[in-house]
């Protein structure tokens, strides 16, 4: 259920990118479609109850001198956030990037409106 | 930007020391407690962008010239590699920690091997590019566009 | 492994850093750094042949770690990228000169050589994401350059799509991440042969062959191509078509589609049928055009079919357990094709960018008769269209005709009427060049232009000899079997991609 709703955002975000005429609104868009998939990564670590993936002296088993198997079967994944923040980091170059782009298109040709800056054809 | 009012310059002018201990205690300390090279030179580039905002961008550009800035961003990220590299020479493989003795000792700096280095310069190279793409966005970005490496 | 496989990442890296260090007064030493750079890249790429290996970073067992893979496709492709990178760094040595802040596109050249060389040597899906996006987020700044009205407008189209494409791949990651739980390529392969294709794995392939197909230029998602690559300075095009769309799109989906998802016949028939409407749309789109780079740039998305059609070919051919001799005859032609496309539409692309600097126009109309004044250029670009074309010495011309033999082989006789077809339209369309750039009147205001000398020259020459050589590497039996063969049998492997690795 939660996927599906993620889903509906990385669309919404998907339509947005397309559909709208005005500059800024596409880096908008692009950045709701980053946060989707972000936020899908972090669900997918996620479960109900979980505990913090940290291992201190209490976590390993007595006997076998192991991880205990409570510790795996309950903590979360750290793996989705590591990636997540990764593609934040990504994000954020390429959301400046675009931010810039932006700012000088808008020096240039004075709009941001995309249907007016068409210099290129064909 | 002209900057804000006398009793904004003045508190910033004061926090803005303490904003930078912190930032480095977050760098120095990253192996030891939460935090790190990316999140202390976060703290440390939003110190100035904090001054940035109280005194105006001029006042920015002459107490801190940007040429510095970028070759300050460049020589992190070089240091980081050079570490790598050096890890490949000593260690014989590619981010070895060819220092290492033992896991991090609480109060101990120089434990952990390369760790403290690897965050010393990744603290340098976020802060200074955080700080420039914000000030190069800022004044409509005169050298905006090749920050963002 | 005699070769450390990081220092193909980290040599150009530590220089893209390096050189902003140097300063105004360094330009020279810069250039002269960054050039040393390409060229150790070069004489590492060549001792990679015919290697294999992979590599742990820190140390770090496989599941666990980061690892970089070295086997056949790696290395051809590797090798492919260090040839194209070393001969535009020699080339824009002289033409960035008309550029103000040199230093810092040498340093964002590197940076996406550096980007590139990761995606080709990434074992592990998520790092294959990252590089990639170093090596988009470089162009995507290096197209918008000049700072001019059209370069911001194409570097604002080729962000917007190429971000899509990103987040697109980096949600198929996911969805992957979700099914199999690894992130490793060769795990993930392992997960998918215990487990089959479900739902999720089958929707994470479509969202690979969207985002990959997009940064490749194929038909339906090539709008950022023709706008992106004239705008963008003349050695960045060459880069950019040369090698950028096929490390980042044809590279990553082969192996994404072949080594990790396995072959089905669908997604044969879906890149047979990419490849053909890339390659007669971007034909016929290419022979109206009058800016010349335009016209190299739908050349560039007709060539890039090519590719896509002989490696869907061989796909389609190993997924109906045809006889497998036929499917790597396809997937070599493709290959070769990928490697020969890359020389040649590199040197089209660094000679009309000397076009470019000596009389300052990019229009067919208002040039001609340059033949006399630009012996060389000329020259470099008569090889070069022969090659594209397909004229029988050249090497356009073995991987065309090894692609027409694997689809008659395969008795799709109208695949290889396609093919013969589209060479004609590349025919025509590089006759206008040579009609309207070289031949005819040569107009008043362009009496006295002079071939550029030194640098640019050197890499135009060394392109063309290379043209010329090519197709020694698929006749003398030596060369094909270090270079060519082990990049098919990666291919044709598999999915025993993942056994081999983990072997290893």
């Amino acid at each position: 259920m939660l996927y599906a709703l993620c889903f509906l955002l990385f669309m919404i975000g998907l339509y947005c990118a397309v559909v709208k005429k005005n500059m800024v609104k596409i880096v908008v868009g692009i950045l709701i479609m980053e946060y989707a998939v972000n936020l899908f990564l972090v669900m997918l670590g996620f479960r109900t109850g979980g505990i913090a993936p940290i291992i201190d002296k209490t976590q390993f088993d007595a006997e076998t001198g192991r991880i205990a198997a409570s510790f795996i079967n309950s903590s979360v994944d750290p793996l989705p956030q590591a990636l997540v923040l990764t593609a934040i980091v990504i994000s954020l170059g390429s959301l400046a990037l675009m931010i810039s782009l932006c700012i000088r298109t808008y020096e240039k040709y004075g709009t941001f409106d995309i249907t007016e800056i068409r210099r290129l054809r064909g | 930007m002209k900057g804000m009012t006398i009793i904004v310059k003045t508190i910033s002018s004061w926090v803005k020391v303490l904003i930078i201990l912190f930032g480095i205690y977050i760098i120095l300390f990253g192996h030891l407690t939460p935090g790190g090279g990316f999140a202390g030179g976060v703290i440390l580039a939003s110190s100035y962008v904090l001054l940035m905002l109280a005194f105006g961008g001029e006042f920015v550009k002459k107490d801190l010239p940007l040429s510095l800035v970028s070759k300050l961003d460049c020589l992190g990220a070089f240091m980081f590699i050079l570490i790598a590299l050096l890890g490949l020479v000593f260690g014989g493989v590619f981010f070895a920690n060819f220092l290492f003795e033992k896991y991090g000792q609480p109060l101990h700096l120089l434990s952990a091997g390369t760790i403290p280095f690897s965050n010393i310069a990744i603290g340098l190279k976020v802060g200074a590019s955080l700080f420039l793409v914000i000030y190069s966005l800022s004044i409509c970005c005169k050298a905006g566009e090749l920050d963002s490496h | 492994m005699s070769i450390p496989l990081p220092v193909f990442i980290a040599i150009p890296l530590a220089t893209a850093f390096l050189l902003p260090m140097f300063g105004k007064r360094g330009k020279d030493a810069a250039t002269i750094v960054a050039n040393l750079a390409t060229i150790s890249l070069l004489i590492l790429a060549i001792g990679c042949i015919g290697k294999s290996g992979v590599y742990e970073i820190g140390k770090w067992p496989i599941p666990l770690g980061i690892n970089l893979v070295l086997d056949g496709l790696s290395s051809l492709v590797l090798l492919v990228i260090s040839v194209v990178a070393a001969a535009v760094m020699l080339f824009s040595a002289g033409y960035m000169e008309q550029y103000t802040a040199k230093a810092k596109y040498l340093s964002l050249f590197l940076l996406m050589v550096a980007g590139m060389n990761g995606v080709v040597l990434s074992g592990d899906i998520f790092n294959l994401f990252v590089f990639l996006e170093i090596a988009s987020l470089a162009s995507y700044a290096l197209v918008g350059f000049g700072c001019g009205h059209e370069e911001l407008e194409a570097s604002f189209k080729y962000t917007v799509l190429g971000t899509i494409a990103s987040i697109f791949v980096l949600f198929a990651i996911g969805m992957v991440y979700g099914n199999t739980g690894a992130l490793n390529m060769a795990y993930i392969s392992k997960a998918i042969q215990s487990s089959g294709l479900n739902a999720g794995l089958s929707f994470a392939l479509a969202l690979f062959i969207v985002g990959f197909g997009l940064k490749a230029a194929l038909v339906p998602f090539h709008a950022w191509l023709p706008d992106a690559h004239p705008s963008a300075p003349a050695p960045i095009s060459a880069m950019l078509s040369g090698v950028l769309i096929k490390s980042l799109g044809v590279y990553a989906l082969a192996r994404v589609v072949f080594n990790v998802f396995g072959v089905s016949l669908e997604v044969g028939w879906l890149l047979i049928v990419l490849g053909i409407l890339s390659m007669v749309a971007g034909a016929f789109l290419a022979i109206g055009q009058w800016d010349i780079k335009r016209l190299m740039a739908y050349s560039s998305i007709s060539q890039i079919g090519y590719v896509v059609l002989g490696i869907g070919l061989g796909i389609m051919l190993l997924a109906r357990d045809a006889n497998p001799a036929w499917a790597s005859l396809a997937i070599l032609g493709g290959l070769f094709h990928l490697a020969n496309h890359a020389v040649y539409k590199s040197l089209l692309f660094l000679t009309s960018g000397s076009i470019e600097m000596a009389t300052g126009t990019r229009q067919l109309k208002e040039m001609g008769g340059l033949a006399r004044r630009l012996p060389f250029t000329r020259t470099a670009n008569a090889v070069a269209s022969a090659s594209i074309v397909g004229i029988p010495p050249f090497s356009g011309f073995w991987s065309k005709l090894i692609l027409v033999m694997a689809a008659v082989q395969a008795h799709y006789y109208w695949i290889a009427a396609i093919i013969v077809f589209v060479s004609l339209c590349t025919l025509i369309m590089y006759l206008k060049v040579q009609r309207y750039v070289f031949l005819g009147e040569l107009p008043e205001n362009l009496q006295d232009v002079e071939e550029n000398g030194g640098s640019m020259l050197v890499a135009m020459i060394f392109l063309t000899c290379l043209c010329v050589l090519m197709g020694l590497i698929v006749l003398v039996p030596g060369m094909r079997n270090s270079i060519l063969e082990p990049a098919v049998r990666v291919l044709t492997d598999g999915l025993k991609y993942s056994d081999i690795v983990t072997a290893m």
